[in-house]
């Protein structure tokens, strides 16, 4: 008997998405042969756009390459444009910068704990996580003037300083979040439910996150100590005590497995609270950025001759940006590589023999926004049969499943 | 696990690989935070028939991790750079090592490293698409990063006749493009 596969095409777009990617399964039975990648239907051309754009413009163009992280680009651009310039940064400033980061690491990994939930079917917990993360992002609003897209980054430092009186109101949210913490621990790795829908799902091997260059929680969860903050601390890292976190900090084994990215997740927003703590008690006084008159630092920068790489650990993992300068206006190259571009790979390995209710939370366990079931067709080459999918038929069938197998 | 330091890696690089390989090679140190604790990153540019022996003698220092790689039309020549870390798993042990090549426009051509890195394969289309690199191989595949139906002959990031039309700006032209003012008119 012949083994006869039904090919599903997913995606290609959803609004919510940096990278829309189309999916293309060969099934068999529920089972999932062999899977295709076609990202690209969004190109947009930024760095493009950005080589006819002068350094302080692309910081801002940088900011929305992707809404969720408009923090992590724009400082491995700066940084990138800095050590290609030469510019050294005021302790200051390098402070608040990594304040900012570990503030947006701590509403994006809440943001995806929701999206997670969701997938499963596990619908009050999305609630609960968004509203949770609502207070970083009023906080985040307090302290730049918006709830994304900050605008706080500078070529040379930061643009808004962090006052005295702003300290407490950071501390109370620090505060809110060590007291929900065990609450969210519970909910997620102490429930049967999720522990049945996530062990054993999805798994990523040591050796598979090494050879397709896996980054950030992703590769960390399979075992990889890599977390540029540890590996080549940049800014106030190099002074805080910043470790890798794998699961086998918790569990003390390594599975490599969607529990695993869900428990990497939930140490690092514990390990943020901690960085921005120690930040806070020593954060320098001084200057909060190098050059403060922008014509006179654009000047400087039209000199300048030299490349440079910046790296910045994003919540999703490695952001790292290439410039170089060849005195001119406009910059001679700008190469900004988001850390979904190199997960994209770790997918695969991921994704084969798995089920189809399984997908969506495969596909969000290694990045929250990617939950491009807008449509699927589910085609029969024999009889030409159409039959289609949407999003909320999957989504119907992760549900099920999860009643299906709870106890 | 003994970690080599930034120098004794640039004379590893030229000691095992033919003395004409390496072009030009520099050592930046940065420093960082109160402590003014550093890190080094490590610039080499070498001939582009020794790239993959040089990935091969990266592979045997530690296993790379290929972040990506980037692309410069020079005009005669393109420039990609490989942008590896090594060391990664070790606080302030990690090294930046940027490989430089470049490639003569007659002969756009370059070896997978896909064999030793799988997770190259994504760099490397998107410098196939983008820059019009031959790379010598890997399997012929769709378009990852452009539509399917592109034209084949165009690749978006070069600055030459192959390159995508110029942007202007209150009807003069901007950006580093090397079509001349002229060139876009006549194409107008």
């Amino acid at each position: 008997m012949s083994k006869e596969t039904y090919s599903i095409p997913i995606g290609p777009v959803h609004p919510s998405l940096k990278e829309p990617v189309t999916f293309n399964f060969e099934i068999y039975g529920e089972h999932i042969e062999n899977v295709n990648l076609a990202p690209g239907d969004n190109h947009r051309g930024i760095e493009f756009m950005g080589m006819q754009r002068n350094l302080i413009q692309i910081i801002y163009l940088a900011e929305r390459i992707c809404g969720i992280c408009s923090a992590s680009h724009p400082f491995a651009f700066c940084r990138a444009v800095e050590n290609a310039a030469g510019i050294e940064i005021p302790e200051r400033a390098q402070y608040i910068r990594v304040i900012i980061a570990e503030l947006e690491r701590i509403h994006s990994h809440i943001l995806w704990a929701g999206v997670a939930a969701h997938e499963l079917g596990f619908d009050s917990v999305l609630y609960l996580s968004w509203r949770a993360r609502e207070e970083v992002l009023d906080l985040l609003e307090y302290l730049t003037g918006n709830r994304i897209n900050y605008g706080i980054f500078m070529v040379g430092g930061v643009r808004r300083d962090i006052s005295e009186e702003q300290i407490p109101r950071i501390r109370k949210t620090l505060g809110y979040y060590k007291d929900i913490y065990s609450k969210i621990e519970d909910i997620f790795l102490n429930d049967p439910t999720i522990a049945l829908r996530t062990k054993n799902v999805g798994v990523l091997t040591k050796e598979d996150a090494l050879n397709f260059c896996a980054v950030g929680p992703t590769a960390r969860a399979s075992g990889v100590k890599k977390d540029i903050r540890q590996d080549q601390p940049y800014s106030a890292y190099a002074d805080l005590e910043v470790k890798a976190i794998t699961p086998d900090v918790l569990t003390g084994v390594v599975n490599g497995d969607v529990y695993d990215r869900i428990i990497v997740r939930l140490l690092e927003l514990v390990q943020s609270i901690q960085i921005i703590e120690q930040c806070l008690e020593n954060m320098p006084a001084g200057e909060i950025i190098a050059e403060k008159k922008l014509v006179k630092l654009l000047n400087q920068l039209k000199k300048a001759k030299g490349e440079g790489i910046g790296r910045h650990e994003a919540p999703r993992g490695e952001c790292i940006h290439y410039v170089k300068l060849n005195e001119s206006e406009f910059p001679e190259v700008w190469k900004a590589r988001a850390p979904t571009y190199n997960n994209l790979m770790s997918w695969v390995p991921m994704l084969l023999g798995q089920q189809i209710a399984d997908i969506p939370i495969v596909i969000a366990s290694i990045d929250p926004c990617i939950a491009c079931m807008d449509r699927v067709t589910i085609l029969n080459k024999d009889n030409g049969q159409k039959k289609v999918l949407t999003k909320k038929d999957l989504h119907e069938l992760s549900v099920q499943k999860t009643r299906r197998i709870t106890p | 696990m003994e970690y080599m330091k930034p120098d004794e890696i640039v004379e590893l690089f030229k000691k095992r690989l033919n003395k004409s390989t390496i072009i030009d090679s520099r050592i930046e140190t940065k420093t960082a935070g109160l402590t003014k604790s550093s890190y080094n990153v490590i610039w080499l540019k070498i001939n582009p028939e020794d790239l993959k022996n040089a990935v091969k003698l990266l592979s045997t220092i530690h296993f790379p991790h290929l972040a990506i790689i980037s692309g410069n039309d020079m005009g005669e020549e393109i420039e990609l750079i490989y942008h590896f870390s090594i060391y990664y798993g070790a606080r302030f042990k990690e090294i930046s090592i940027d490989l430089s090549i470049h490639l003569p426009k007659k002969d756009l051509r370059i070896p997978t490293i896909t064999d030793l890195i799988p997770g190259a394969q994504v760099t490397e289309r998107e410098m196939k698409e983008m820059m019009g690199i031959t790379v010598e191989g890997l399997p012929e595949l769709p378009n990852l990063f452009l539509p399917k139906d592109f034209a084949k002959d165009t690749h978006p990031f070069r600055r030459d006749e192959k390159g995508i039309y110029p942007l202007s700006k209150n009807g003069n032209y901007v950006g580093n493009n090397i079509i001349r003012k002229e060139e876009v008119k006549k194409i107008e």
